[in-house]
């Protein structure tokens, strides 16, 4: 078990990095608390992979310093950090059975062979591997075969932490609730420090206590999954969780009032008075879920016109055009549709303000 | 053109791959083959391209018997998972490539690459090598290779799966929109739910090798035919219970008891298995219709705006997804409602009896 802070971490591939562009990862500084559950959550090429290694020590990061529980391991590799990974694709030995499977890493270290067998087992009746304990591995299902590469990270009582890097990107659909659901199931009764890597929000939003959203190199913001979408603090979040992604339009702000090309949507009292100091581009931003959409104008709604309905299931996307901007609205699935025209609400406590890109708020 | 498959097998040394497959695709169409990992969706891909010989049964374009004729001597265009493209070749000579074997002239050849490129937001690229490109970009070369023959048939196996979350669903979107400007028959197999809502088109459900139901996606979605389509077009999974019928009384689980009402009145006495699919279970009641479920919480996931809560009732596990943040402990008592009208009735074979009727089509 660790406590894992990184110090002032910042990475590049190039030899002599010039500016700041030449950096995977430019400064992280954070500290990640024993038992907890973390995801980054970023597109690809955001660095999160390589902040994973920088984790593992799979790679030693340009500048800063990395500390287990107090301890610099900055240059210690891997093996000797005590650190479990699962990757996207299991590895396993194929021609062995679970059992050994599971086994391996423990006999590597040469753990007495009464207490392998009953960590072995402890582990797969975790993971409701018993059943398949004597198998060969070879024959096994793409998430049992996910389940060993976790159980060979748990069955070390040595071990610091476990960093998964987009362990269910390949498993179906049916089979990732079953597995989210273990995982969590193992976070709860191990309290183990885990990290998760993935491009998924629902992954990581389902999976994670605190989600660190990273974007070119930086994480933008840290929080929970109900603050990373209730308030984003960075335009990126906001476009990067929530499916379809938060709705934005440029503005100019007067008093209360933001104007977006004609129409007036009003501010809440806080954002409005923090409004007027704000500088740079001003843009609002709601969430499709948050925008109300009357088939007939109510009071201080705004017109719009109706591009297309969408039919999800269990839910309509609705796509529409105001004032010459393009917004999307995510209804349930038993809501009237509106044919032709719209008309908007922007509930105030739902319509945020973004000054270059950042959240307006205190 | 019009495409069709009769009495298609497909066997590979033991195993079989496909098993009766008749199919009919129209030219304009789009279709989704909608099935999980190995349920044969490329075997079927492959055979409709002409890839492979199906072991029994007949392929026909236009009512002519193709069977036995090469993939080249086919109008057929296909894009695979693997982001596949020539890497010694720019992105212009990739795109251009298949007319260039077609012989077609140079001047023709460079204003269709443009214009494909500019449609796939690859005209700023088109002197680079794929290797220099993020995977997005790959894949959108594969892409316009496919679009630019302008094919009669159009394939594409998982094209989106191994790219981002955000990515996919800008492509997407752009996607359907190409597709509806061209005359090919257009397929497209995901293992996702909600992608194939979201192409929206036409469904064929596969699984273990056979055709389960065909028909308009949003149709399919709300009349499984079996307790299986439902299970492959669920996502959250589906919830099932036993239902046992008696006169004017359904008795749900152990001991919960409600009166017959709307399209379950005419059920005639039997054991049955109802249906409900998350979205449709809540925590407080939406009427005075809703049946009450008491029962412990094993986990809740926070998914941003929404909570997936898991239970277990009668040993049926279900999931509950519901609006807003629930963080509910492990082990709490709860009350889940369901309204009886929102109830998929399937007998003990797993055929559907009944659906929910639907008060909102448009």
């Amino acid at each position: 078990m660790a406590h894992i802070e990184l110090n002032e971490i910042a990475h590049s591939y190039l030899k002599n990095p010039k500016d700041e562009s030449d950096y995977a990862l430019k400064r992280i500084h954070n500290a990640w608390d024993d038992g907890g559950a973390y995801a980054l959550l970023g597109p690809s090429g955001c660095g999160k992979t390589t902040l994973l290694n920088v984790i593992s020590g799979l790679l030693t990061p340009s500048k800063g310093r990395v500390f287990y529980s107090g301890k610099n391991v900055t240059d210690l590799p891997p093996e000797k950090r005590n650190i479990a990974q699962v990757f996207q694709f299991p590895v396993l030995y194929d021609t062995m059975s679970v059992f050994n499977n599971l086994a391996f890493p423990l006999r590597n270290r040469g753990v007495e062979e009464s207490e392998v067998k009953k960590r072995v087992l402890e582990v797969a009746e975790i993971l409701d591997l018993t059943p398949f304990l004597k198998k060969r591995a070879a024959g096994l299902a793409a998430d049992a075969k996910q389940k060993i590469s976790l159980g060979r990270g748990l069955v070390r009582s040595d071990v610091a932490a476990i960093l998964f890097d987009e362990p269910l990107t390949v498993i179906d659909p049916h089979l990732k609730w079953h597995l989210r659901r273990k995982l969590k199931e193992v976070h709860d009764q191990m309290k183990l420090t885990l990290i998760y890597v993935t491009h998924d929000q629902v992954e990581a939003l389902t999976f994670a206590d605190q989600v660190m959203v990273m974007y070119e190199g930086e994480i933008v913001q840290i929080g929970t999954p109900q603050e990373l979408f209730e308030n984003p603090k960075h335009k990126f979040v906001g476009f990067f969780i929530g499916s379809p992604g938060m709705n934005f339009l440029a503005c100019s702000v007067d008093s209360n009032i933001a104007r977006v090309d004609g129409a007036g949507i009003v501010l809440d009292d806080n954002t409005a008075a923090l409004a007027q100091k704000a500088q740079g581009k001003m843009e609002i931003g709601i969430r499709p879920m948050h925008l109300e959409v009357h088939t007939k104008s109510v009071k201080g709604s705004l017109p719009a016109k109706v591009k297309t309905i969408e039919d999800q299931g269990s839910f309509k996307i609705l796509t529409v055009t105001m004032a010459g901007h393009t917004l999307r609205a995510r209804l349930p699935e038993d809501q009237t549709m509106p044919s032709g025209e719209a008309w908007l609400r922007f509930p105030k406590r739902w319509t945020k303000l973004f000054a270059d890109g950042r959240l307006v708020n205190k | 053109m019009g495409l069709s498959l009769q009495n298609v097998d497909k066997t590979v040394g033991r195993e079989i791959h496909l098993t009766d497959v008749n199919l009919e695709f129209e030219s304009g169409s789009r279709n989704v083959l909608l099935g999980r990992t190995l349920a044969g969706k490329t075997s079927l891909l492959r055979i409709m391209a002409g890839i492979d010989r199906p072991t029994r049964g007949k392929v026909l374009i236009d009512g002519r018997d193709v069977t036995g004729v090469s993939v080249r001597k086919r109008s057929v265009a296909m894009v695979y998972q693997q982001f596949i493209n020539y890497p010694s070749l720019t992105v212009y000579k990739n795109i251009a490539s298949p007319l260039k074997v077609s012989g077609v002239p140079k001047t023709e050849i460079d204003r269709r690459v443009r214009e494909t490129a500019e449609m796939l937001h690859l005209d700023d690229l088109l002197d680079r090598l794929p290797a220099e490109l993020s995977g997005g970009q790959q894949q959108r070369i594969a892409i316009a290779r496919a679009l630019i023959k302008d094919a009669q048939l159009l394939l594409l196996d998982e094209p989106l799966v191994n790219l981002d979350y955000k990515l996919r669903e800008e492509l997407r979107i752009e996607l359907q929109e190409i597709f509806e400007q061209r005359e090919a028959i257009v397929v497209y197999t995901t293992t996702e739910p909600t992608e194939a809502l979201m192409f929206g088109g036409h469904v064929v459900v596969i699984d273990e090798g056979r055709i389960l139901q065909t028909g308009l996606t949003p149709d399919i979605y709300r009349n499984p035919a079996t307790t299986k389509v439902a299970e492959v077009f669920s996502d959250p999974p589906i919830n099932y219970l036993s239902c046992a019928v008696q006169g004017q009384t359904a008795c749900l689980g152990e001991d919960i008891e409600f009166p017959l009402s709307d399209h379950l009145k005419a059920l005639p006495a039997a054991n049955y298995i109802f249906g409900v699919r998350s979205n449709h279970l809540s925590l407080t009641p939406t009427g005075a219709a809703d049946t009450e479920i008491r029962t412990k919480v094993e986990l809740a996931e926070i998914n941003g705006s929404e909570t997936f809560i898991h239970v277990n009732y009668d040993n049926s596990r279900l999931v509950v997804q519901v609006d807003g943040v629930y963080p509910h402990r492990i082990g709490m008592e709860i009350s889940i409602y369901v309204n009886p009208s929102s109830f998929f009735v399937f007998d003990e074979a797993g055929v559907l009896v009944t659906a929910p009727a639907r008060s909102t089509l448009e």
